[in-house]
């Protein structure tokens, strides 16, 4: 099928926006391993933070600090004169977080705990499901992320769109003026702004998760103690991978936004069927890459 | 044929979009089903437990040794956890406690050529290990001590193993539960290749004294490369099996029985 044909169809969408051709932008690999991610960081951020719950607190070096102080974050409840509230220490400053953190729930039967059950799997306090939960989806990330590298080196899509090039950061303010001002260009490649998504997604924030996550394993570090060094300790690991957990909800934020904004059917049919309408000037596909899809 | 094709993808679109939306205001009850044991979806997603555990016995070596640090590093007092005092519902752990553990015996027991008994005397003469490791918690805080005791694998040597066994199944004076549920006494089960690794003892003394009750009194079992529920206290019985499913609900420990990973290196 051409792109002369599929045109006409094409037109019932929004018949006065000038367009280019559509062309065949996500692989068969991009796109699966795309959905099965999508699944797996939703149950990997709840579980997470039902295994959290269990030890609300955040520490620097290799142990958690009872008799000493080396505490970053801990959530916790306390009892005021206005009965129980929620308290946050970051850094040593204390926020009142009552209703989300620390304490949630109805207020006749307050719920005392670091992130409420709305926001952890199961909702009760279930840290063995939650690990459960946690570990099944650790290797609904992992293989599919290995599957997707090979396939990403093979058809260039890593080079292509992923990898920033010198060239990507020269043209990196052309790109974020263009984004702040709604103008998105819809090529066949990524624009310098996307590269720098999905560069710290695949090339920091996804080795990083894994990397941390390791960490705290204790017959990982027997094995690999490289990898305790690397991160100064096991509970500056997990720190980091908590910090990562929230750098990566972030990314989704605005994945999600810009997705809205730039033709949500556009962006949700090249993640699905592969296909993608680009804007005017674009080089068409080659009749044969297109027939393949 | 083109407009069917995009009418079908449209669809397509409008269902994957839905669902998606569905999911994130659902609210995570939802998947409360997963806390229930033995049902199917929980049953499947417990089988990548047995391909970590496969992938760390791959990935380390079965010798490969846990962290020893200096004893600079111990800046605080072993937290006590779980069980901390079985006097309060054992009358023969009461007992044993008021004479200084004077009448305690360690079995070795099961499938091995030689039963054994050892008073805690016997096992604080015997060739010892002492080691300064950090002990990781399943519920994420760690905590670094020094451990002193007598390799197990010098037990299981003495009492010679038979081929058959697989498992080493360690008995404790400690019942957790009570309440609704009736008391379990702890039980815990490690495979031979924990139970013969060099830093795997059965510790009497941590910093330097003896092990108090808190922490396991007399006998607390390390293993170094796991998570603290693979690591009995109050153990009174190590008995070789060729299995656990007949013992307590048959997971292999009281914290596997309450859906806890066997193998807790992660």
């Amino acid at each position: 099928m051409t792109d002369q044909a599929m045109d006409p169809a094409m037109a019932v969408e929004k018949p006065d926006r000038p367009k280019g051709p559509l062309i065949y932008r996500q692989s068969i690999f991009t796109r699966v391993t795309h959905w099965v991610w999508a699944i797996a960081m939703f149950f990997l951020l709840l579980s997470g933070l039902q295994i959290w719950n269990a030890h609300p607190a955040l520490y620097v070096g290799e142990q958690s600090g009872f008799e000493f102080d080396n505490a970053i974050l801990r959530i916790g409840a306390e009892n005021t004169d206005a009965g129980p509230r929620g308290v946050t220490t970051v850094f040593g400053q204390k926020f009142d977080t009552t209703g989300v953190l620390g304490v949630s729930g109805a207020e006749a039967r307050p719920q005392f705990v670091g992130f409420p059950g709305w926001a952890t799997i199961p909702s009760v306090r279930d840290l063995a499901t939650g690990r459960v939960v946690h570990f099944f989806f650790a290797w609904m990330l992992m293989g599919p992320l290995a599957v997707w590298l090979v396939a990403a080196v093979l058809n260039r899509h890593l080079w292509r769109d992923i990898i920033l090039k010198p060239r990507d950061i020269r043209a990196l303010p052309k790109d974020i003026l263009d984004h702040v001002t709604f103008r998105f260009h819809h090529g066949r490649s990524y624009t310098p702004l996307q590269k720098v998504a999905y560069f710290s997604v695949f090339v920091i924030l996804f080795p990083l998760i894994i990397l941390t996550g390791l960490t705290m394993s204790p017959t990982m570090n027997a094995g690999w103690p490289w990898l305790v060094d690397l991160f100064g300790g096991r509970q500056t690991a997990r720190t980091i991978h908590f910090a990562v957990m929230l750098l990566l909800v972030g990314f989704f934020v605005v994945h999600i936004i810009m997705v809205l904004l730039a033709g949500p059917l556009n962006e949700l049919r090249s993640m699905i069927t592969g296909y993608y309408r680009t804007s005017p000037g674009t080089e068409p596909d080659k009749k044969k890459d297109s027939a393949n899809g | 044929m083109a407009k069917l094709i995009q009418l079908n993808r449209r669809r397509l679109l409008g269902l994957g979009a839905a669902s998606a939306g569905s999911m994130l205001l659902a609210g995570c009850d939802t998947f409360d089903f997963l806390g229930q044991r033995n049902h199917p979806a929980r049953d499947f997603l417990e089988r990548a437990n047995q391909l970590t555990y496969a992938a760390q016995r791959a990935l380390v070596g079965d010798q490969a040794m846990a962290r020893e640090f200096s004893e600079s590093e111990i800046r605080q007092g072993q937290r006590p956890n779980g069980s901390t005092d079985p006097r309060q519902n054992i009358e023969e752990y009461r007992q044993l406690v008021a004479g200084n553990f004077s009448a305690y015996k360690l079995r070795i027991t099961g499938l091995v050529e030689t039963p054994k008994e050892y008073t805690l005397a016997e096992l604080q003469n015997m060739p010892s290990r002492t080691q300064v490791t950090r002990h990781d918690c399943v519920e994420g805080w760690s905590c670094i001590a020094k451990w002193t005791g007598v390799p197990l694998g010098r037990l299981l040597d003495e009492a010679k193993v038979k081929p058959q066994a697989k498992f080493v199944l360690y008995r404790c004076y400690d019942q957790m539960g009570g309440g609704l549920s009736a008391p379990e006494a702890y039980y815990e089960t490690h495979d031979l290749i924990d139970a013969f690794h060099p830093q795997t003892i059965c510790a009497y003394g941590l910093n330097g004294q003896q092990l108090p009750v808190e922490n396991g009194a007399p006998l607390r079992v390390r293993n170094e490369r796991a998570l603290g529920y693979k690591q009995p206290k109050y153990v009174h019985t190590i008995e070789l099996v060729d299995g656990f499913s007949t013992v307590g609900m048959g997971q292999g420990g009281y914290w596997e029985d309450h859906g806890y990973d066997w193998y807790g290196g992660i």
